[in-house]
């Protein structure tokens, strides 16, 4: 997840399936907790702690994830690049309102 | 195992701050079960020291490395052939690792990037809880298998105190009362004459009282 933000995204969503229906039993509680955790680490270090979240939908729900992407991209948007391409660019040669996801 | 927590992040970066180039060393051994320590721990606190010293704009280079263990001499050599090459070591094996580190590199500072812990078990996945002290005179065998020196928060070796109550100990509403539980296992075990046998006192010669310990072992030599 932080390799995301080195690699140059603005935001990071994750996706899981839904909570009780998970092949691995409790994995998708176990990512929750570690999206949680790489949350705390990016408002720790100034990056922002909403670049990321975990979302839960299952295979068969197309327009959902669509739903999801485009309203996470909006926030994103809104939130604007984040400080680590900000700092490997000047601020004026960023486009405005393209963004990383 | 030997247990431990990661140290806030603004501390390793507050150590880190006179260093552009730093090698971070993690430990296969027990801070890798802990996950604390471990590659994947390694590669999570690599990126985020990245992250925060680019947002700053200080880049700073990352050698990431894990060894076998860093409490033996022959993985810790591993290193030398590029230690010199970095300005600092941080490292997040347990403190004894990272001392170990440090004798054998005088030319390079060591950092430490967790605080070392207890020597424990695991509970549940993500719980570690103490279980001894390495007091060096060992009477579990008198004791049903649960250690009054670490499992009572007073070491006492008579019996339960006043701050017993209904099998919890007064330090804390989730701390059971040792004694409670060395009495709860003895009677289970039928071996209730053993608590008349422990020793009249505690020797403690033989833990930390002497300064650091050492062991000797003439047919290993």
């Amino acid at each position: 997840m932080l390799k995301a933000f080195e690699n140059g995204a603005d935001g990071v969503m994750v996706m899981g399936c839904l909570e009780g229906n998970c092949h691995f039993v409790n994995g998708n509680f176990r990512a929750r907790a570690r999206v949680a955790r790489v949350s705390r680490i990016l408002e720790t270090i100034g990056i922002g702690a909403e670049r990321i979240r975990m979302f839960n939908l299952s295979a068969g729900e197309g327009a959902r994830f669509a739903a999801f992407v485009s309203e996470f991209t909006d926030e994103i948007r809104n939130l604007g690049p984040s400080p680590i391409n900000v700092a490997r660019q000047e601020p004026a040669k960023i486009p405005t309102g393209e963004i990383n996801v | 195992m030997i247990t431990g927590t990661p140290k806030p992040i603004e501390e390793i970066l507050q150590m880190l701050e006179p260093y552009d180039t730093i090698i971070l060393a993690g430990c296969y051994g027990c801070v890798t079960v802990c996950r604390v320590g471990g590659e994947k721990e390694v590669e999570i606190l690599a990126s985020t020291i990245r992250l925060a010293r680019e947002a700053s704009g200080k880049k700073i280079t990352i050698k990431e490395v894990c060894l076998e263990r860093q409490c033996d001499p022959e993985y810790i050599e591993t290193m030398r052939p590029y230690v010199e090459d970095y300005q600092a070591v941080l490292s997040i094996a347990c403190g004894a690792g990272i001392q170990f580190l440090a004798e054998k590199y005088m030319l390079t500072p060591l950092l430490p990037g967790i605080n070392t812990g207890f020597l424990g078990v695991t509970e549940r996945q993500g719980e570690w809880a103490e279980r001894c002290q390495g007091c060096g005179d060992c009477v579990l065998h008198l004791t049903g298998g649960i250690c009054p020196v670490t499992r009572c928060a007073k070491s006492l070796f008579h019996g339960p105190c006043g701050g017993s109550s209904k099998g919890i100990c007064e330090v804390g509403k989730d701390v059971p009362c040792g004694w409670q539980l060395i009495v709860d296992r003895l009677k289970s075990l039928n071996q209730m004459d053993n608590y008349t046998k422990l020793k009249p006192y505690k020797g403690w010669n033989t833990s930390r009282d002497g300064g650091p310990r050492r062991i000797f072992r003439e047919d290993m030599i």
